[in-house]
């Protein structure tokens, strides 16, 4: 760990305030995630501006309809949100298929889109990793890659976005909020990601400096026709293998509209328009659901340990399209696992 | 605490299911652990590991770091010299064949996140941060870490460590197999795993100013790290005090002194100042482990069932420096009758550390082989593989020819089956199912020893009726404060809260490490012979006194209960245990006891603990998700003290046995010769999502011989063969045998 200096900022103007392009500095929220970093000597900020006493903390509805969920309320917070609970089911679910309570009770809503890969190599300072050092070379293409990327992948790169919650938020299509010196922007979610081509050490499009301030939720949010599963090596406490985040919109047999993003499968969650747009109109069907994946699937690459998440990520996309499709009445969402002991 | 004996005539504590004496100490958190203890001026080492698996250091440049306010000292092989040459003074009490690990000694690199420097510190933060800015160059050489790659250049072991048995072969099993009905072959292979106790290993070491030591270690065994540090930096053992009062889990990490033991010294000597090193959670994956092991199982049988011949064979890990030898494959000669059998236990060194103890080695490895491929061979003959284990019971070892001291393994195969519902199981895989999931119930069997070793304790009580026991042993989290408490105020019939049990003091009289669940049998027995040398005191202090109503009653009629000496019969006719030493004037009555008469009557006896365990998995096979949704784990481990403390050791065993079928690797990446994910977040173990309902049950099992109390002991017999139950378990719900450990979802699909 290196040595840093601390401030506590009390609004958005003294957070961008300290923004100085001469000293690394890192906003600093939970830190469920920053801390570790730095005492595994991967990050090294010099400064660090501590954004828990800024005005982010609401979940509140928009004018549009939809909720605007502050940078800085706790992931739990907003998994047991009223609103979220009953307007958007597939993200709570989300939400609670990560971590741990204990870490969903400190991480933030803006932290969570900003944390790092769990690449092995990533953390092990032993070891070369073009996402920590620039230009070292990845270990894990010939390395223990089960964890590792099938989509979107680089030459340089093939670690995965780690987030559950954000595979939700890619669904939904939400939208990010950001402030820096330069102003103001909104950031549609499928740009705030980015695939890890030759500059895999950039994980977002957020520019240095700017700070998220609130995810915006659309009006739509699926609750009637959603699924969100998790497979993983154990039953909780471990990221994903694959994940699918699932949003029907059903209007008698026939799918309206639907929504398919892929989780613990490339460096952002992953979605496919063209696969979105072919369900659309298609009775919600198992054969539908099979070629979606199929095509979801087609540009996919394993990488030796990794070759299982193909097959895996087809089965869970046709699954999650059926349990969607037949969803009857919303579960109670208090400590989500899929298939804990499920008993039909 | 209450007086559970107040109302009962007879004071009876062992066999009651009491909850722990450190209980209260332990959730308040004033029980406290090695890295817990603290001095005036305190200094925090970190121990700076190698990135290379084999080479040599060629330069350490620390300037920067040691230019830093608040830093100390940097150690590394260039600035640590007159340490001892001999491998003799680096030997511990495991006495592993070999030239032990000796750090600081050269430049030369045997194992990846091997010790190559430590920062010391004035505080946690500052030595982190400096050893930052420590550059070392090292020169690679190629190096060999894959176990299955070399499998090849496996030898024989000449020797083991402390406790290895030569595999025994009989009759002729090559012969037998080409004449038999039926026959099985396949080969099983599971990974390396690490301990992964919570408490991460720490040493803090208060240097005192006549030049002794007082070190509060993480260990198994406070005489092993008090002997080590005294042949290693040659000071008196008198002059070295080791305290281990409260472990936080070790599963046999801790049966050899870890390295920042010798830091922690190394530092406190030199700076004569106190110092405390802790590993890091990922340096908890330099150390020993259980060794990633190839095994081969052939079985032949009749038609009707009867085994006629096993061969075993097991191909394990080593270090280049250490033979690490487990008993894996004798379980396969011991564990049924059979009179052709063929065993083969083989090592192959790596450029890796030695490995380790870890929770019954040998068996959990070797008993997980067998009795998987004896459930491939009841699928082979269409029987039950319950039906095939009774088939093949033996009442004698197969091995020594010797009888059992108890063997009621009959009836955890009868129990274990009732309880589980056995008798419903539908024989054809993929045969039971629950909506979408498929069902699958598995079984194995399990061996284990029931091991005494030479153990003191002495006792003393004060007249005010306190009685204190103590003896050098450790409580790792097994109980052994309250089993050792309870045995100590039966003997002498007094209330449990006037009895205490101290440990983990290296002043206390000797016991070995905790290991191979021998603690309560070889601690209690002498436990109990050191309170019925004060019993027999009181008695005859008591019978001496003028108008002792005790005077003319019998030896045999005598029973001590809460705190009095009374006529069995007649609980007016008693003396108080205070007014017998105030009336004699006795200030104290004190008795060592190391008894070893138990341990002859032993020799003509095969002593083992077993088990049947019962698994049901629930599978959804699309997505390769397993649930172990019920196991039921019927014992035979003689008299149990405490079936509470019992229960858990199992509970956990049997959890380590799930986790060993489904969970557990440390994967080694043989691009750097590295554990790669060595963390709890992507080492996995399993979480309370995983953890199904356990039933635990102890069969009735009387044994005179193992020692006067009948234990046999319970640390490792709730593993073993639980691995084997979930994997058999899963062919029944999905007709696949997995037989590369452990079956992660990726290899069901």
């Amino acid at each position: 760990m290196n040595r840093f200096t601390y401030t506590k900022a009390n609004s958005i103007d003294d957070t961008l305030r300290e923004v100085n392009a001469d000293h690394d500095i890192k906003f600093i929220a939970g830190g469920t995630n920053l801390i570790d970093l730095m005492r595994a000597n991967v990050e090294h900020p010099s400064h660090l501006v501590d954004i828990n006493h800024i005005d982010l903390h609401a979940i509140q509805e928009t004018a549009e309809g939809g909720l605007s969920l502050g940078a800085l309320v706790k992931n739990a917070d907003t998994a047991y949100h009223e609103h979220v609970q009953s307007r958007y089911p597939l993200l709570a679910k989300a939400i609670l298929a990560g971590a741990s309570p204990q870490l969903r009770n400190m991480a933030t809503n803006g932290g969570n889109l900003l944390q790092r890969t769990r690449c092995y190599y990533f953390y092990d300072t032993a070891t070369p990793c073009n996402k920590r050092v620039p230009g070292q070379g990845c270990s894990a293409i010939n390395g223990f890659n089960k964890i590792h990327s099938i989509l979107g992948t680089s030459a340089h790169c093939i670690a995965t976005h780690p987030s559950d919650m954000c595979v939700a938020l890619a669904a939904l299509e939400a939208r990010i909020k950001v402030i820096g010196n330069d102003g103001e922007r909104v950031i549609p979610f499928a740009e705030f990601h980015r695939l890890p081509g030759d500059t895999p050490h950039i994980d977002s499009t957020l520019k240095p400096g700017e700070l998220i301030t609130s995810i915006e939720l659309p009006s739509k949010g699926f609750e009637t026709h959603y699924q969100y599963i998790k497979l993983r090596d154990r039953r909780s406490y471990a990221f994903a293998l694959v994940s699918v985040a699932v949003g029907l919109e059903l209007q008698d047999d026939y799918i309206q509209e639907a929504r398919i993003a892929l989780g613990g499968v490339a460096h952002k969650p992953w979605r496919d328009e063209t696969v979105e747009n072919f369900l659309n109109g298609k009775k919600a069907a198992e054969d539908a659901f099979e070629t979606a994946a199929e095509m979801m699937m087609k540009d996919a690459k394993g990488f030796r340990y990794n070759n299982f998440k193909i097959e895996m990520a087809k089965r869970a996309i046709v699954r999650a399209l059926v349990d969607a499709r037949d969803l009857k009445t919303p579960e109670p969402l208090h400590c989500y696992t899929y298939n804990r002991h499920q008993q039909q | 605490m209450t007086t559970i004996a107040a109302d009962i005539s007879q004071a009876s504590y062992i066999g009651q299911p009491i909850s722990r004496v450190d209980g209260v100490a332990k959730v308040t958190g004033t029980a406290r652990y090695a890295g817990e203890y603290t001095a005036p001026g305190l200094l925090h080492g970190l121990v700076i590991s190698s990135p290379v698996a084999k080479g040599r250091i060629l330069s350490i440049q620390s300037e920067e770091a040691r230019a830093v306010n608040g830093i100390i000292k940097i150690y590394s092989h260039e600035n640590v010299k007159d340490l001892p040459w001999f491998d003799l003074s680096y030997k511990d009490m495991n006495l592993l064949p070999g030239s032990p690990f000796r750090p600081f000694y050269s430049n030369e690199i045997q194992f990846s996140q091997q010790p190559v420097a430590l920062v010391i510190a004035e505080s946690l933060e500052l030595a982190r941060y400096a050893a930052t800015l420590v550059r070392i160059e090292y020169e690679t050489a190629p190096f060999e870490t894959d176990l299955e790659n070399n499998l090849e250049n496996a030898f024989t072991p000449k020797r083991g460590k402390t406790g290895y048995k030569k595999p025994k072969n009989r009759g002729n099993a090559k012969k037998q197999f080409t004449k038999a009905d039926v026959k099985i072959e396949a080969e099983y292979m599971h990974g390396a795993e690490h301990h992964n106790p919570m408490e991460l290993f720490s040493s803090t070491v208060v240097y005192g100013k006549d030049g002794s030591l007082t070190v509060y270690d993480k260990t198994q065994g406070v005489l092993n790290s008090q002997s080590y540090i005294a042949r290693v930096f040659d000071i008196k053992h008198k002059k070295v005090r080791v305290l281990s009062p409260f472990v936080g889990g070790a599963f046999g990490s801790g049966l050899r002194p870890q390295y920042q033991l010798f830091m922690a010294c190394l530092a406190a000597l030199d700076l004569q100042l106190p110092v405390r090193v802790v590993l890091t959670r990922q340096q908890m994956f330099s150390f020993g482990h259980r060794p990633a092991t190839w095994q081969k199982l052939k079985l032949a049988a009749s038609n009707d069932g009867r085994l006629e011949a096993i061969e075993h064979t097991a191909i394990s890990e080593t270090s280049r420096f250490e033979n690490y030898t487990e008993n894996i494959v004798n379980w396969s000669g011991r564990l049924y009758s059979c009179d052709h059998v063929k065993l083969d236990y083989r090592l192959v060194p790596l450029d890796v550390n030695s490995p380790l103890d870890m929770r019954a080695p040998g068996a959990a490895t070797g008993v997980l082989a067998l009795e998987c491929a004896m459930d491939e061979l009841a699928y082979k003959l269409n029987i039950d593989p319950l039906v095939l284990r009774l088939k093949n019971y033996t009442e004698k070892d197969p091995e020594s020819g010797k009888p059992f001291s108890s063997k009621n393994l009959m009836d955890c195969y009868k129990q274990g089956a009732e309880h589980f519902g056995w008798e419903k199981r539908i024989y054809s895989p993929r045969s039971m199912k629950q909506g979408k999931q498929l069902v699958g119930w598995g079984m194995s069997s399990g061996m284990w020893d029931a091991m005494m070793v030479p153990a003191r304790a002495q006792a003393k009580i004060t007249a005010d009726g306190k009685l204190v026991v103590t003896s050098a042993t450790s409580d790792i989290g097994t109980g052994t404060y309250t089993i050792m408490t309870q045995i100590a105020a039966e003997t002498l019939g007094l209330p449990l809260e006037d009895v205490s049990f101290e440990l983990g003091d290296s002043k206390f009289v000797f016991a070995p490490f905790e290991g191979g669940s021998a603690t309560a049998a070889s601690v209690g027995t002498a436990v109990l012979f050191a309170c019925k040398k004060i019993r027999e005191k009181l008695l005859s202090l008591a019978k001496k006194l003028e108008q002792s109503p005790l005077a003319n009653v019998q030896d045999e009629e005598i029973v001590f209960v809460n705190g009095r000496i009374c006529h069995q019969d007649d609980i007016e006719c008693s003396l108080s245990i205070r007014e017998v030493m105030d009336r004699t004037g006795t200030k104290y009555i004190q008795e060592k006891n190391s008894d070893l008469r138990a341990m002859f009557k032993q020799l003509g006896y095969a002593r083992n603990t077993h088990s049947a365990i019962f698994v049901e998995v629930k599978i959804d096979e699309d997505l390769g998700l397993i649930s172990v949704t019920r196991v039921v784990a019927a014992i035979a481990a003689g008299n149990i003290l405490n079936p509470k403390t019992a229960s858990s050791q199992i509970m956990g065993g049997v959890m380590w046995g799930i986790s060993m079928a489904l969970h557990e690797d440390s994967f080694m990446d043989h691009q750097y010769g590295r554990f790669i994910n060595h963390d709890y977040a992507e080492y996995h173990i399993p979480v309370h999502a995983d953890t199904p309902d356990i039933e635990v049950i102890f069969v009735q099992e009387k044994d005179t011989v193992v020692n006067p109390l009948g234990i046999k002991g319970v640390g490792e017999i709730g593993i073993i063969g639980t691995a084997a139950a979930v994997a058999n378990a899963i062919y029944h719900a999905t007709g696949k045998r997995i037989r590369d450990f452990p079956i992660t979802p990726d290899k069901l699909l």
